[in-house]
């Protein structure tokens, strides 16, 4: 490679990057399609079915923005990223918006100049074992050998963890939560850790799903939610205003079934004002007065989403904990809609 | 016993003994028991512990493949159906074939169309690999790209067909000026081809691809072993003519030739496949503004095309390293120039020496092709490790997937390498 050629392809970069610093809202509406990346496959959170549609909890969050934005829930891109390949996939202006279950941290925020618009799910890092090792608690694992997800911040809580109480331990390192079931099942590994929900979805998979144990100890805040590039405030709005109209409207009794009549017919004027029927809401972010009904009448409401893919009724059956509403004891609480 | 008379003897055989059947030892199976199973104690021992091991293996596979279950729709209730059994769940194969061959994106109602550009691709390919075929056979080859990409990939039929017309255009151009001097016709050619491409390209028409016959698909929608074929044919076809000439130009008298030659392959050999794929999924992306980007398969092609094509030509390096010089020289006291010789003298003994070398890496390169399920390809590995282990029907399900993937690969891999043994054996001209 010439010298010029890479002044010319530091050039195009920087225009590459002032571009994607410019109005992605605009970008979405004129390509007719959102660009959002997801895993390449998590158990209930998104992952393609047998007819290729991608479904999943996070999935739900693309389709819902697609549904506020460009008034169509299928008008999305899916683009399957790695663990490794997200961050680099969303700074390059690949994606518009990153939906794959990744934990909102100080240093992806501020330092890979990255905002996270809100939190869609609660987690924390859990420890599952084989029943027969007789262990009751984390802090009997001394010694022990841990498979663990390398590029992730359990790889870090796990270390954290070890070292605040002066135990060791040996790790295992694998690339996918498939590989990772597997390993530990062949006994290359005494304990896998990863987020609460991911052990939850991996021991339901199993044979015998009561050999196998989930230790009570949470190590770690593991608040996963979505991501957009930073410098785009108007874009970010869109996405957390989208995701915040989802948890409003199960707070508000607002769901895909009933989003139809209550637009037409409520009383209550914050229900009135987050369907369109009341204010401006919608003007202001640049979209129009419908565009939290479509996203609610498409994928339903916070709780609707939460039960069709990972709540107690799936194979996945995790409880909502942490992520109910605040009413219920949870910690999900959107700002008011006015 | 010399006064024995005829007369003497009681019974004379006149007619010879009709000759008795081999014993059973020494003849039939017997024989070839104990001549290849049981020799010695010692190969006796052998024998039985193989036996032995082949028993273990097969005890506990037979059973688990023969009693699989075909039919269910996801692994619960295959577990349900088996009831504490050990058995294979091939019931995965049954409800997800199409995505381990096609990938999860490609339409199911255009199947045809990558079907049938693997059909062609045989009838491509015989006139290449069996020499006896007749030659005119090879004007299809030369086209089949064209229509191999018209099929899987649809859109106007006009880009295609103006790719074909550059290079009709710029081997006109090289067949007129060629005869002045190779240089002026190797970059006349290119400068005809690409005026071509530049025009044809300015003339077909905004959105032609919306409205053409075959429905255009993206290449994101690529993926199962249909993109492991697509990689291995493109990229071994494609890096076997570079790989040839980076061979000759790292033996050419001219310094900045060999220069380039040398550094490129030293450069590629010296860097790991899966750097040169991260390079071509991530890196590059912020070289170029985000609507511009250049398609991932383009640039995954064009990565292991480089990678292999080094590799190939070390290869027949060590094809030209081993003639002798002699021929070299025969062909200049014949009065060859260099293009000549090469193509007549050189290149036909150091291609056939290369044989094994160059089959070695085409395999070696078609399995590397798995390798793009680290980049988020949905390759036949990528769509196991991600979207049929994560969905909620068959998380759980490993060696029925992983094997069917092995199958497949043996199936293509042990085709190659028993056609290079014909190759070598048709083409042996020294007299054993």
């Amino acid at each position: 490679m010439n010298k010029s050629m890479i002044f010319g392809a530091l050039t195009v970069a920087g225009l590459a990057a002032g571009a994607a610093g410019a109005a992605t809202l605009d970008d979405v509406k004129a390509r007719g399609t959102l660009n959002c990346g997801v895993t390449t496959g998590l158990i209930g959170f998104a992952a393609p079915d047998a007819n290729g549609e991608w479904k999943g909890f996070d999935v739900a969050v693309c389709r819902a923005v697609a549904a506020a934005v460009l008034g169509d829930a299928t008008a999305v891109e899916f683009v399957p990223t790695t663990g490794k390949t997200r961050f680099t996939a969303l700074a390059s202006g690949e994606i518009d918006v990153l939906a794959r279950n990744t934990t909102w941290t100080f240093s992806r925020d501020v330092d890979l100049k990255f905002d996270f618009i809100g939190v869609n799910y609660y987690d924390g890092q859990g420890f599952m074992v084989p029943k027969a090792l007789g262990v009751s608690s984390a802090k009997d694992l001394d010694g022990a050998t841990v498979c663990i997800q390398t590029g992730t911040t359990t790889e870090l809580n796990l270390a954290d963890f070890f070292r605040v109480n002066n135990i060791s331990y040996e790790p295992v390192p694998i690339e996918t939560n498939a590989e990772a079931q597997q390993q530990y099942l062949a006994g290359a590994c005494d304990v896998y850790t990863t987020d609460a929900s991911g052990l939850a979805a991996t021991r339901a998979a199993f044979e015998n799903p009561g050999d196998h144990v989930l230790l009570p100890e949470i190590v770690s805040k593991e608040p996963l939610g979505p991501l957009v590039r930073h410098g785009d405030s108007e874009w970010g709005d869109v996405v957390r205003w989208t995701l915040n109209a989802l948890i409003a409207a199960e707070e508000l009794g607002v769901s895909s079934a009933n989003v139809g009549e209550m637009a037409s017919s409520t009383n209550n004027p914050e229900i009135a004002r987050l369907l369109g029927t009341e204010g401006e809401l919608g003007a202001m972010l640049g979209l129009d007065a419908d565009w939290a009904k479509r996203a609610i009448e498409t994928q339903g409401n916070y709780g609707e989403i939460f039960a069709t893919n990972i709540g107690e009724d799936t194979p996945i059956g995790l409880a909502r904990g942490l992520n109910a509403q605040w009413t219920d004891g949870g910690l999900l609480y959107s700002p008011p809609f006015r | 016993m010399s006064d024995t008379h005829a007369q003497s003897v009681a019974f004379v055989r006149e007619t010879a003994i009709p000759p008795a059947a081999p014993p059973s030892t020494a003849a039939g199976p017997v024989k070839w028991v104990r001549d290849n199973l049981f020799p010695t104690w010692a190969n006796a021992l052998l024998t039985v512990a193989a036996l032995y091991v082949i028993w273990l293996v097969l005890s506990s596979t037979l059973p688990w493949i023969l009693g699989g279950i075909w039919n269910t729709n996801s692994l619960a209730a295959c577990r349900e159906i088996l009831d504490g059994r050990s058995a294979a769940c091939f019931s995965v194969l049954t409800e997800r074939w199409h995505q381990l061959l096609y990938g999860f994106k490609y339409p199911s109602e255009l199947y045809w169309r990558p079907n049938l550009a693997l059909l062609l691709l045989f009838f491509a390919a015989a006139p290449v690999l069996f020499f006896d075929l007749p030659r005119k056979l090879l004007i299809f080859t030369g086209l089949y790209p064209f229509i191999a990409y018209w099929l899987i990939w649809g859109g106007t039929i006009l880009a295609p067909l103006v790719a074909l017309a550059g290079f009709i255009a710029g081997y006109l151009v090289y067949a007129r000026l060629v005869k002045a001097s190779f240089a002026k016709g190797f970059l006349g050619g290119i400068a005809a081809a690409v005026i071509v491409w530049g025009i044809g390209g300015y003339l077909i028409p905004e959105g032609a691809s919306d409205r053409a016959m075959l429905e255009a698909i993206p290449s994101r929608d690529l993926g199962g072993f249909m993109l492991n074929l697509m990689l291995g044919v493109t990229c071994v076809s494609l890096s076997l003519p570079i790989g040839i000439a980076l061979a000759l130009g790292r033996q050419s008298h001219l310094p900045l030739i060999k220069g380039i030659c040398v550094v490129f392959i030293e450069f590629i050999r010296g860097v790991p496949l899966i750097t040169l794929l991260f390079v071509a999924s991530v890196m590059l992306a912020y070289f170029f503004p985000p609507e511009s980007t250049v398609d991932l398969f383009l640039r995954v092609v064009i990565m292991i095309t480089m990678f292999s094509s080094a590799y190939i030509a070390e290869v027949i390096r060590g094809g030209l390293a081993a003639l002798p010089k002699g021929q070299n020289e025969a062909a200049d006291s014949l009065g060859l120039d260099y293009a000549q010789a090469i193509r007549l003298i050189i290149l036909p003994q150091a291609l056939k020496i290369s044989i094994p070398g160059i089959v070695n890496i085409a395999v070696g390169l078609f399995k590397d092709t798995t390798l793009v399920s680290v980049i988020s390809l949905f390759d036949i590995v990528g769509m196991i490790r991600g979207p049929i282990l994560a969905s909620t029907d068959w998380n759980g399900v490993y060696w029925e997937l992983l094997m069917f993937a092995s199958v497949l690969f043996f199936v293509v891999c042990y085709g190659i390498s028993q056609y290079s043994q014909w190759l070598e054996r048709r083409l042996a001209t020294d007299h054993r």
